[in-house]
Order: C-alpha cells, then structure tokens, then sequence
C-alpha cells in the first residue's frame, strides 16, 4: 500500500476549514500549510520544536469561540509529547491535533524516527487522556479526518501515516513581528 | 470574584497576586515550587483566571505565545531550576517580539541545603540574558511586588521578555523535613 501524501491529506482537511484557526510545527508542516490553505488565520512557526501544542493550547484558551488545529511531524510532536498530558487536563473542546506522520526526520536527511520504531503517537494520546485519537493509512479514510479534527468535539488527536514529502516547499513569511501582527489583526480585528 | 484561601501572608504573593489582577493576566502556568504555593493557590482560587499544570516549564512558552495571538496576556510560574528547561523555547516570543513574563523562585543561593541545586542556580542570570530576557532579582519581600510590577509594564507596555527572580533569601532555604 502506497503510503498517504501528507499534502493531498492536509487540502483535503482544510477544504472547508471555516474559520478555523491553524498551528503547523516547524518545517514541512509549515510550508505545506502555506502551500494549501494559506490564511491570516495561520500561525506560521518557524522554531522552538516541541512547542506546536503547548502554543495552540494557549491559543484554544484564548479563543474558546474558534476551532484550533495543530498541523505537525512526529518528530515535533515527539519532542514535546508531554504536552498532551497538559491539553488533555484542560478539556478544551475546541483543539485539535493532527500529525503527519512519516516516522522520520526527512528535513535532516530521513534519519529513522521514534515512530517508526516502537512509539505510537495515537496510544501515546490515549494514554495522556486524549479520548478521541484516530489513525489513518489509506486514502478512503482521509475523508473521515475533516469531521474528526474540526466539527466533531475536542480534544482529538489523528495520525496520518504519510510517505516522504514529494512537494517542493513554498515559504511563509519568516517576519517574525509581522507573522504575529497579520494573525492578531485577523482574529482580534 | 471568588475569595482566595485565608493563609498566612508571607509578605509578597498577595501583593504580586493584586499585581496579576490588575494587569488583566488571567492565565498561569506552572511547575509547581514551594515558594510559588500561596501565589498559584490564590490564582486557582480566583474564577476569573486559569491555572494551568505543565510537564515541563517550557511548555509555558509556547502557551504564553499562544495565549498573546488570541488576545490574552499569561505568566509562567517556575522554580529557578525549570531556567534550564526553557532556553530554546525562549526563541519564540524572541523571533515574534512578544510579551513574556515569567516569576522564578531561586534554588542553589544563600543557605541552599542541597548542593546539586548549585549549577542551574548560579547560571539562571546568565542564560536569561543570553536569551534576551531581562532579568530583576528581589533580594528583599518588599522588592517582590516592586519589581513585579516594573516586569509587568515591560512585558505587557513594551512587548519585553522579562523574569523576575525571588532571591532564596525571600524564600527560606528547603529543609528538607529537618
């Protein structure tokens, strides 16, 4: 089975994303975000690994009146695993996570990743207090994930099993000041 | 507004507390020190603020950044030991320019009891800095809430990244049950 390309599943996610507000991790997640659903309504990150969820969790808190989805890698998500234990306590019910998952480090050269290995992000969530976690591997299922991550109640976590990026990035605007200012005038007016 | 519990005031957390209120901060996130109790347990007392457990102090960064897009201003809450945990993390509200303000209770100062804290404790200042965080230590309870609210109007007024240190001189040494 030919694995999923993670940035066929992220258009098909954000199709209809409303006026859902968008986290991606550093990297691929965010350029593919820019490439398929570029928005003032982006959080565009361009450091701290780790700090994906942690930073959609403050903004949930913030803005219980709209959706929030994180957007990020294994990788990322693995650093700051943790966090999960820390949303889950919060019973937020508008954050959601979705996690492009090719079980490698393929920016630095697709080192093998955790996940390829023994981890398993959905358990991991479910095991945090995530309650609603799903896994996807093949393309019929992709069309469950859209409802999943941004009708249905939080905090949910999905698993894409994706294959190696076969996009050629596009950037963000990497103004840092600026990233905030355009996303604050959007969703604070 | 819920009443905090009656506890023994120790000469600053009820003053930084009136601090907290009045600059509008309705989010704190923690990992936990007992220098911090009666502070987090007046903000976990009051129905207008969140306080939020973290697995690591880092965490809080990202939270507080998170928190500012929306339109909420945070405080991290942490022991001088949790300095070390967040460096990199730093680099956030660094890159964006944004607010953040953190309350550092000090480990491995005057009277420390226990030696292993002496590392991370003599280099909070010096990390800070590197990372761009202004830093203001109160080396006295009355300089807590004084400090506290210069912090306050450099993070929230000036969009700085400041950390306010209480000396272990504040504080009291860990007696470790002695």
């Amino acid at each position: 089975m030919s694995k999923l390309n993670r940035r066929e599943v992220l258009a098909q996610v954000l199709e209809n994303r409303g006026d859902a507000l968008v986290v991606p991790g550093l990297g691929t997640s965010n350029y593919d975000l820019f490439a398929v659903s570029p928005s003032d309504c982006n959080a565009y990150i361009w450091n701290a690994m780790g700090l994906t969820v942690p930073t959609a969790l403050g903004l949930a808190i913030a803005r219980p009146d709209r959706r929030v989805l994180v957007v990020t890698g294994d990788g990322e998500m693995m650093m700051g695993i943790g966090s999960l234990s820390v949303v889950a306590s919060q019973n937020l019910k508008n954050l959601s996570i979705l996690i492009m998952d090719n079980e490698m480090f393929e920016e630095t050269g697709k080192q093998a990743g955790l996940s390829s290995l023994k981890a398993d992000i959905a358990k991991i969530a479910e095991g945090s207090g995530i309650a609603r976690t799903m896994t996807v591997r093949s393309g019929n299922e992709v069309a469950r994930l859209s409802r999943f991550l941004l009708e249905e109640d939080g905090p949910a976590l999905a698993v894409a099993k994706v294959g190696p990026s076969m996009d050629k990035p596009v950037f963000p605007s990497m103004d840092g000041p600026g990233i905030v200012k355009t996303f604050r005038s959007a969703v604070l007016g | 507004m819920s009443q905090a519990p009656a506890q023994t005031d120790d000469g600053w957390s009820g003053q930084v507390f009136g601090l907290i209120k009045n600059a509008g901060i309705s989010l704190v996130t923690t990992v936990p020190d007992a220098g911090l109790t009666r502070l987090l347990n007046m903000c976990a007392g009051d129905s207008g603020m969140r306080v939020v457990t973290l697995s690591t102090e880092e965490e809080g960064v990202g939270i507080g950044y998170g928190a500012w897009l929306g339109g909420t201003r945070a405080l991290l809450c942490l022991q001088s030991s949790g300095t070390g945990n967040i460096i990199n993390g730093l680099a956030l509200p660094a890159y964006h320019e944004t607010p953040f303000l953190m309350l550092v209770t000090m480990r491995g100062q005057e009277g420390e009891g226990n030696p292993a804290q002496f590392p991370m404790g003599r280099a909070v200042r010096s990390v800070f800095e590197a990372m761009g965080v202004t830093v203001l230590e109160a080396e006295t309870k009355e300089q807590v809430a004084e400090d506290f609210g210069k912090a306050v109007k450099m993070a929230f007024d000036e969009g700085k990244m400041v950390a306010v240190l209480i000396s272990q001189k504040v504080i009291g040494a860990k007696s470790f049950g002695k």
